[in-house]
């Protein structure tokens, strides 16, 4: 069984009043544990939705969302699924609840009752794993969008969370936030397994990803390795997506009747293919 | 103009004063107030000077700091001093047009004053040793025993949590909104009060309607982290009464004592 399970999600907003609107419409999806999936889609597409189902902040009006075999709609499952699976919203600030950093790490793990020595132990760790510790004693504004999201993280890692899902997390970060929020979420996926739900606009980060699920209008629309998904140019354009730069002048070369391989996702595999080419035709 | 920001006016340190626990400190400075209004000879108001003034020496705050909290009250120490002087009936000592000084008018205006100057520089004592943080800890721990009768000690210590949080964010966000405002022509800086009033809305209104966005983002994610009130809560940094603090306590007590045996020779 995978860890998160989606069965004919839906979800209405507003249901059965006059703005009712279905943001997500029978989604089947499964995720396996320890697996870095990325999501992309417009806005409007119901990303968003869908991942904020995976702790039970929104519930399904039909259908169900299993995870780790727990159903989010059983109340008393809910506190156990929101300790298995962290989340980080878009907005570093509107997520960060104390007015010291160590204190807001501490905030999940002292809502679960545990012991003060202990919540210590774990919040110390958890701001080592995001490379954050000498940022201890400080006020959350007074750091960084990028090191606000890593805070972020490190609230849900102080909870043992076995799984962190990322909504657009580096969408109000300057290049050097975002780099910073991708490695430390790479190396949390490599070095302990964190099963990793990437939601972003961004086709270099999710590039990085074992797998791409595509949404569109509240539905999966593609779904495979990075690969399959930005061979597939003219699909992702009449998505509203972009694909990565090198997948792109790849594909129009191609139609120039340029043998490239299908498969191009990065600038240095562009240039190798170009190099391979150019041999070949001299 | 509105960036460094202090909240509150803690000064950092690490005196006798400042490492004891912030309930102790409460609580002290409670029954040292009471104290103060319930001893008015003149050895208990010797004694009460001579503790304040060690106190403030001890907790290691610049002296010039702590007198100048005194500034926002000066008028309203003066104006008590002036009403005792001419209020009181007894042996004169000079005339102004109806007005008569008297001795023990002089001497009851400088003990009321003095008593206002010993309130203002021992509560701001407590404010300059105790970080914000730390007082809302000590208030939840001191409230809690009221839950019972339906205070919500948890959560107007969470109120006051969020709120520091948050000040200086929306302080950011004011200045932000104001330089948006400014560069598209907004004036705020001259007409009559109405007018710079009525100008204060472009600000007021985009401020209130991200800081309830805030707020219910605020919420999910404290839920998203476990979080379902002060039920079944601990906390990481738990107050500690230790060895100091029965100290100060102890202190405290021999003050009382002393104070009781001074009023029953007098």
């Amino acid at each position: 069984m995978s860890f998160i399970e989606f069965h004919d999600l839906t979800h209405c907003y507003n249901q059965g009043q006059e703005n009712e609107h279905k943001a997500i419409g029978g989604v089947k999806l499964s995720i396996e544990k320890g697996s870095f999936t990325a999501i992309l889609g417009r806005n409007g597409s119901g990303k968003s939705t869908l991942a904020k189902h995976i702790n039970g902040l929104l519930l399904p009006t039909a259908g169900s969302c299993l995870v780790d075999g727990k159903d989010t709609r059983k109340a008393e499952e809910l506190w156990q699924i929101r300790r298995q699976v962290g989340m980080v919203f878009q907005n570093p600030d509107n997520q960060l609840i104390a007015a010291v950093v160590e204190d807001d790490v501490a905030f999940g793990p002292e809502n679960l009752g545990m012991e003060p020595e202990e919540i210590r132990l774990k919040v110390n760790a958890a701001l080592r794993a995001v490379n954050m510790a000498k940022y201890r004693t400080f006020a959350p504004h007074l750091l960084s969008g990028g090191q606000k999201q890593r805070i972020a993280i490190a609230g849900a890692l102080a909870m043992d969370t076995e799984c962190l899902v990322l909504d657009e997390p580096t969408a109000m970060l300057d290049p050097q936030g975002r780099e910073e929020v991708m490695r430390t979420v790479q190396k949390l996926h490599e070095e302990r397994g964190i099963t990793i739900v990437y939601i972003t606009h961004f086709m270099e980060e999710a590039s990085v990803a074992d797998r791409i699920v595509v949404m569109d209008k509240g539905n999966v629309a593609a779904d495979g390795t990075p690969r399959e998904i930005f061979a597939d140019v003219p699909g992702m354009k009449k998505r509203g997506l972009d694909v990565p730069l090198a997948a792109e002048v790849a594909w129009q070369l191609r139609h120039q009747g340029v043998k490239l391989p299908e498969t191009i996702l990065t600038e240095d595999e562009l240039v190798e293919a170009l190099e391979a080419y150019t041999c070949q035709s001299n | 103009m509105l960036s460094n920001i202090t909240i509150g006016q803690y000064f950092p340190g690490n005196s006798i004063l400042h490492r004891l626990d912030p309930r102790v400190k409460v609580l002290l400075l409670f029954f040292f107030l009471i104290e103060i209004f319930l001893f008015s000879n003149a050895v208990a108001y010797g004694i009460f000077s001579a503790v304040t003034f060690a106190l403030m020496l001890l907790s290691g705050v610049p002296l010039r700091m702590l007198l100048r909290s005194l500034k926002p009250l000066w008028w309203i120490i003066l104006f008590t001093f002036v009403i005792h002087l001419f209020s009181n009936p007894g042996t004169p000592i000079a005339q102004f047009l109806l007005f008569t000084v008297t001795w023990e008018g002089l001497r009851m205006g400088c003990f009321i004053s003095l008593r206002l100057v010993l309130l203002i520089l021992m509560s701001s004592l407590l404010t300059f040793t105790t970080s914000p943080l730390k007082l809302t800890d000590a208030l939840e721990s001191l409230l809690s025993p009221f839950r019972r009768f339906g205070l919500p000690a948890h959560e107007l210590a969470m109120m006051m949590t969020i709120a520091l949080r948050f000040i200086p964010t929306l302080i950011e966000e004011t200045d932000k909104i104001m330089k948006a405002q400014q560069s598209r022509g907004a004036d705020f800086t001259t007409g009559n009060v109405m007018k710079r009033l009525r100008n204060m809305v472009p600000i007021l209104v985009p401020l209130f309607l991200s800081a309830f966005r805030r707020a219910d983002e605020l919420a999910m994610a404290m839920e998203a982290r476990c979080y379902r009130g002060g039920v079944g809560r601990t906390q990481m940094k738990s107050l500690k009464t230790g060895a100091i603090d029965y100290l100060a306590i102890g202190g405290f007590i021999l003050l009382t004592a002393s104070l009781i045996g001074v009023k029953v020779l007098a």
